[in-house]
């Protein structure tokens, strides 16, 4: 309760919620709305945004209906997002994890793979992924999830190093029970606070970098996916730049409410800052 | 003398870390359909079988993969990346001819963020949860969430588009026939668009990063100390303050060169620019795996670089790194 409380008390966090809220209507009304698809012909290309009331948004320059791709592309851009945020977690806490509890040459081995994903710009290795797996939606949420671990797995190092001496698993190694329930079991559920409020990070990272793919034409072009709709309007740009600036602002809206909401929750958590922001 | 031998060190400790990037997308882009020659015969608009094969013998791709990954490496180590059959000349040729533009908008993007970044950081924090302080955070937070393509394409909008003030594509204006400080002139309006895109994403980043660290850094004692002597508020905040609370905005430069160096990839295709992104972009395209592969090698370099002046510059700031603590 006063973990809500705290996190109503910041007006940022409760803007985030808000916006938050909007995205995640826009996401759940968008087939009882647009129940057809998205990226069917709906009617003359290019009509500016309310020149005609059956199209709030627009045509883009195929005749495709903004309004609709930009409720479809919410979906899309939330299941992207938290999918990818889902494996980068998975794959983040289990090299952390092994690292900061076993130590030695297991942490040596481990640190280096994850210093050589970090050396390695992201997004070079995203285009590299694209390059031999394909894009269709399935092989760049993966493939996403799968550059942005690092960050996760040093934060969860950090966090079984502090914990890893604590009496409680002192304890529970003279109690005989095995390293693979002494990790998940006992320390992972005191390590994961911090995590889980980078959550909020990752996932809107998660969601800029299919954006920025689907732009250059190398995310799966069969879905509504924000990314599309603005590279899509590139051509058109000098003269109907609406296309391009309407799912811009999805995007931006989308980031904001998950950064916000993320923030909040780190304030909230983390009494010791409070005050401060 | 020995933040050289410190930062040296650490440049040694990158080696295995170089090695791992390149033995793993060596072996990820194994995995890739179809090999370059597929990829030269699919351009020349295929080929006969026999003579499929002596290319691949004469590129030397009809090798066991292990005995294939020595031979690059060892070609490595002289420098030599390869050849690129799309666009018939050695890699680093490529690379090289286009990794001036790359640099020139990493580095402007990242002095001009870091820089900017600081001084709003700090203007922020010193007038904490004040008007200053809540317009300066919200615009950060902003530009935090701007996907840097769409930033880009708006720019043109407004500044190409319907004010006419900049060019809105391009490195310079092709068959203007400009020498000399003219054509530089030229060079530098086209970059102002791009460096400014990449710039506003990042300056949001350091920011908030220099304002947290402004904000922890002034209320510990030696800033107390300083103004109990009598050092005047500007002298505290420069002086004092501002040189601790650079140390974590350092670390982050280093931290986010794979991540710059990403952005420019977008940035560069937005406006067109004749760089090393665009360049991995088009190798992704036309399935041009050595080249992509250098180009990979080449930013794992650059990265390495930024990092190696990262380590040099923090034992500036903070002598007691380079003493060993």
């Amino acid at each position: 309760m006063s973990l809500l409380k705290r996190f109503g008390r910041s007006p940022p966090a409760v803007i985030g919620l808000l916006l938050m809220l909007v995205v995640l209507a826009a996401a759940l009304l968008a087939s009882t709305l647009y129940p057809d698809d998205p990226l069917r012909l709906a009617g003359r290309p290019l009509q500016w945004p309310g020149a005609n009331p059956r199209f709030p948004f627009g045509t883009d320059p195929s005749g495709r209906d903004i309004a609709a791709q930009i409720l479809h592309g919410a979906r899309v851009s939330l299941l992207i997002g938290s999918v990818a945020t889902v494996v980068s977690l998975g794959v983040g806490i289990l090299i952390g994890a092994f690292a900061g509890y076993f130590g030695g040459w297991v942490d040596d081995v481990l640190m280096r793979i994850t210093e050589a994903f970090q050396t390695l710009p992201a997004f070079l290795l995203l285009l590299v992924l694209v390059a031999v797996f394909g894009s269709d939606i399935a092989t760049v949420t993966l493939a996403i999830g799968l550059v942005s671990w690092p960050a996760t797995a040093r934060l969860t190092r950090a966090e079984f190093l502090t914990l890893r001496e604590r009496e409680f698993v002192q304890a529970c190694r003279t109690l005989g029970m095995g390293h693979g329930q002494i990790v998940f079991r006992e320390i992972l559920p005191n390590a994961l606070p911090p995590i889980i409020v980078y959550a909020g990070v990752v996932m809107a990272s998660s969601i800029l970098l299919e954006s920025a793919l689907a732009f250059l034409n190398l995310s799966d072009p069969n879905i509504a996916s924000w990314g599309n709709m603005i590279g899509a309007g590139k051509g058109v740009l000098r003269s109907q730049w609406y296309v391009s600036a309407i799912p811009g602002v999805a995007i931006l809206i989308t980031v904001l409410a998950v950064s916000l909401v993320g923030q909040g929750l780190n304030d909230a958590l983390n009494p010791r800052l409070r005050g401060r922001s | 003398m020995r933040i050289l031998l410190l930062a040296g060190r650490r440049l040694l400790a990158s080696v295995p870390t170089l090695l791992i990037i390149l033995v793993g997308l060596f072996l990820l882009l194994q995995l890739a359909p179809g090999d370059t020659v597929d990829a030269l015969m699919a351009q020349m608009g295929g080929g006969d079988p026999a003579q499929m094969e002596k290319l691949r013998s004469f590129y030397g791709l009809d090798a066991p993969v292990a005995v294939q990954l020595g031979r690059y490496l060892l070609r490595l180590i002289r420098f030599d990346l390869g050849f690129s059959a799309i666009y018939g000349q050695p890699v680093a040729t490529v690379i090289a001819e286009r990794l001036p533009v790359t640099l020139l908008l990493m580095v402007s993007a990242l002095c001009l963020s870091f820089a900017g970044g600081t001084a709003l950081g700090v203007l922020a924090a010193r007038r904490v949860n004040r008007w200053p302080d809540t317009l300066i955070s919200t615009l950060g937070l902003i530009f935090y969430a701007t996907p840097s393509f769409w930033l880009g394409l708006m720019g043109v909008v407004v500044f190409a588009v319907k004010l006419g003030w900049l060019p809105a594509n391009g490195f310079e204006q092709i068959g203007a026939g400009y020498t000399g400080v003219q054509r530089a002139g030229d060079i530098a309006l086209h970059f102002v668009l791009p460096t400014a895109t990449l710039t506003l994403i990042f300056l949001a980043i350091y920011l908030r990063v220099m304002r947290a660290a402004m904000l922890e850094v002034m209320t510990l004692d030696f800033i107390r100390t300083a103004r109990a002597k009598g050092v005047g508020e500007t002298g505290v905040v420069i002086r004092h303050a501002l040189r601790n609370a650079l140390l974590p905005a350092v670390t982050l430069v280093g931290l986010q060169a794979g991540t710059l160096l990403g952005g420019s990839v977008v940035v560069e295709s937005v406006f067109a620019l004749p760089g090393l992104g665009r360049l991995a972009y088009e190798s992704v395209v036309q399935r041009d795996l050595n080249m992509l592969l250098g180009i990979v090698f080449v930013s794992a370099l650059l990265v390495i670089t930024v990092n190696f002046c990262v380590d040099v510059l923090y034992a500036k700031l903070d002598p007691r790194i380079a003493t060993g603590r």
